[in-house]
Parts: C-alpha cells; sequence; structure tokens
C-alpha cells in the first residue's frame, strides 16, 4: 500500500543550515519522502557530507554567507520555483545581559533574524513559490516560551522571528503556508559548553519524556508543515519538547539556599491565577 | 595576570558579595548569591578580561577562587 499524506514527492525546497544538526537531519528525511533538495550552508565540507547522505538524485547545494545582501541576490537568482522552504541556520552564545556587546549580538541577530527575513523578502519579490507551497521557520521555544540564563540574544533573535513568520503566514495567503517549529534542547552543535554537565543533568530533569531532543525529531515535524498533510495549518508554532512547556519552573535557578526565589515565583504564579479567575 | 585584580574582577560579578568577602581559598559555590547567573556572568568576565573561553565543567572543577585562577592562567600560558 502507497498512501502516505506527508510524501514529499514532486516537491523542490530550499534549506538554509543544511550542513549539521537539524538542517541535515531534515534534509535526510526530505530526501527520504522524494523531494528534491537545493541544500545552503556556509560550510562547504558540511554541504557535501550532507548531500552524501541523500536518497534519490537531483540534489545540489549553494555555499552562501546568508548575511550579505550580494550573496543573497546570488542565491535566489540561482534558484528554481519552489514548493518548501526550511530556514533553519541559527547560532548562539550564552552571555548575561550586563556582558551583551555589539560584535555578539549583530552576529546572533544577522544570522538568526536579519537573514532569514531578508532571504524571504526576496523569494516572496521574486515569485519563487509555487502554488501551494510551505515555508517553514526553526524558531525555538527560547524566548517565546522559555527563559535561561544568558539566552537573551538568542531569546531576542528568535522571538523576532516568531512575530515574523506570522506576518508572512497572513500576507502569502492563500498562496503559500507559513508555519515554525519550536524546539526544545535538541543534541547538535549548538548546544553549549559554558553549561557544566551538572547543570546540564538539572536541566534534563524538567522534561517530562527524561531527554533531549534529537534532530530527526525535528526533521520530522519540519517534514509534516512541508507535506501538504498540513495543508490547513498556517501561522502556527509547532513546539517539540518533551513536554518541558508544560512544567513551571522558576526563571532563574537558584542554589538551594536561595528560597526566597521560588517564594516569589509563588507569589507571582498566584497573581496570575487570580488575573484569570476575574476575566473568566 | 595577578590573583588581587582576578578577585576584584570576580567580585564584580555580585550583586552583594563584595571584594571584602574573598581571598584566593575562598569556596566560591557555596556564596550565598552565587547562582548560574553569576556563574555565567563570570565566564563571560574572563572571556572579556583574560582572552580565556572556559567551559561550565571547568568553572564546576574549581573549588576556590585561587582554583580558577590557576586553571585561567594555564589556559593563558
Amino acid at each position: 500500500m502507497e498512501y502516505n499524506p506527508f510524501s514529499l514527492a514532486g516537491k523542490t525546497i530550499l534549506i538554509t543550515g543544511a550542513a549539521g544538526g537539524i538542517g541535515r537531519a531534515t534534509s535526510v528525511e526530505c530526501a527520504k519522502l522524494g523531494a528534491t533538495l537545493i541544500l545552503t550552508d556556509i560550510n562547504e565540507a558540511g554541504l557535501q557530507e550532507t548531500q552524501g547522505l541523500l536518497e534519490g538524485d537531483g540534489h545540489r547545494y549553494l555555499v552562501a554567507n546568508l548575511t550579505s545582501q550580494e550573496a543573497l541576490d546570488a542565491l535566489v537568482a540561482d534558484l528554481p520555483s519552489l514548493d518548501g522552504f526550511v530556514s533553519n541556520a541559527g547560532v548562539t552564545k550564552p552571555l548575561p545581559v550586563k556582558f551583551i556587546n555589539p560584535d555578539d549580538l549583530e552576529r546572533i541577530m544577522s544570522i538568526n533574524t536579519f537573514a532569514p527575513i531578508y532571504l524571504t523578502q526576496r523569494l516572496c519579490r521574486k515569485k519563487k513559490f509555487n502554488a501551494g507551497a510551505s515555508i517553514v521557520f526553526t524558531v525555538s521555544v527560547g524566548g517565546i516560551y522559555t527563559t535561561a540564563p544568558g539566552n537573551a540574544m538568542y531569546g531576542a533573535s528568535k522571538g523576532a522571528l516568531q512575530v515574523f513568520m506570522k506576518n508572512v503566514a497572513l500576507e502569502m495567503a492563500p498562496k503559500v503556508r507559513c508555519n515554525s517549529v519550536n524546539p526544545g534542547m535538541v543534541n547538535t552543535n549548538l548546544a553549549g559548553r559554558s553549561y557544566s554537565d551538572e547543570d546540564k543533568a538539572r536541566d534534563l530533569e524538567t522534561y517530562p519524556l527524561k531527554r533531549y531532543g534529537e534532530p530527526r525529531d525535528v526533521a520530522l515535524a519540519i517534514v509534516y508543515l512541508l507535506s501538504d498533510a498540513s495543508s490547513w495549518v498556517t501561522g502556527h508554532s509547532l513546539v517539540i519538547d518533551g513536554g518541558r512547556r508544560g512544567r513551571r519552573r522558576r526563571l532563574c535557578q537558584r542554589p538551594a539556599n536561595g528560597g526566597y526565589g521560588s517564594l516569589g515565583g509563588g507569589l507571582r504564579a498566584a497573581k496570575r491565577y487570580a488575573r484569570r479567575a476575574r476575566l473568566l | 595576570m595577578e590573583i588581587n585584580e582576578f578577585i576584584n574582577n570576580f567580585a564584580d560579578q555580585f550583586d552583594d558579595t563584595t571584594v571584602d568577602d574573598l581571598s584566593p581559598e575562598t569556596v566560591f559555590h557555596e556564596l550565598d548569591d552565587y547562582s548560574s547567573i553569576v556563574a555565567l556572568s563570570i565566564i563571560a568576565m574572563i572571556d572579556e578580561e583574560y582572552g580565556v573561553a572556559l567551559t561550565g565543567n571547568e568553572m564546576k572543577a574549581a573549588v576556590t577562587i585561587q582554583d580558577l585562577f590557576n586553571t585561567v592562567q594555564a589556559k593563558i600560558a
């Protein structure tokens, strides 16, 4: 039996950040489901490795620095019409607010936020999307649904992308759909070295499914949003986080002797419930 | 790089703890206002001031301020 509503056969899909992590896993799954892929990244060796993992023929890659306006123009000029676009490239550097500096902030914003916005703008302007095409942004739970120490720059960059996604969904309807996947912590090179193993073990305990995500967990959600199975879904954010978002957690972790932190959290939660109760 | 200047920069990352509360022998993980955000601030300060990228595990392994100082010094050399 051939029935598969998630098939990507006959679809041409552009994937950014395809040299590793979630971008690579997404490329592998999309190719298995029959898509023809155009991979892009700044890292050529990584792109070649990803391409070597793909089933089927006709895939190609284009090396591009998406933070350069000229490179974006060249990339878009080289593209065929698209049925799918996965904007996945992203970076982070955990720094407390008081250590934010122009170099790090501008790097994070230009890769995580400005590059996807400019690339989307050009794809729309140059009419690269076929009817029924689907755009998927890899956002994050971080910044939108959760906060963590040192995550302000990354969270701000992803929060902006989340809002952008909803506006693209509105403006491009009914021809093109636009959604996001919002992963929790995924085992990729992005997961920082600034946190100790002990911190990570404690963080892992806050995931009801008791593990961090694998790139393939996110890739399969992206497949759903690219496929015609999601043809009545647009402007949506699909959270993939092992149940983490459903848990209440103090905003800023303190050591065991800092008990007043949790008391404050309790008071804030109580006030929130009280406000909701009045609204109802 | 010398220890007194290091302790000054270290103390700067706390709200309540001051340089007078600290010495090379201080077991800094046990300070009242030590937290994950202070730990990240210390890592960022060491990166900014000394050009050394410390991992979370290296922070955890250091018991006293002197230990941390030694780790940083070893990575400068």
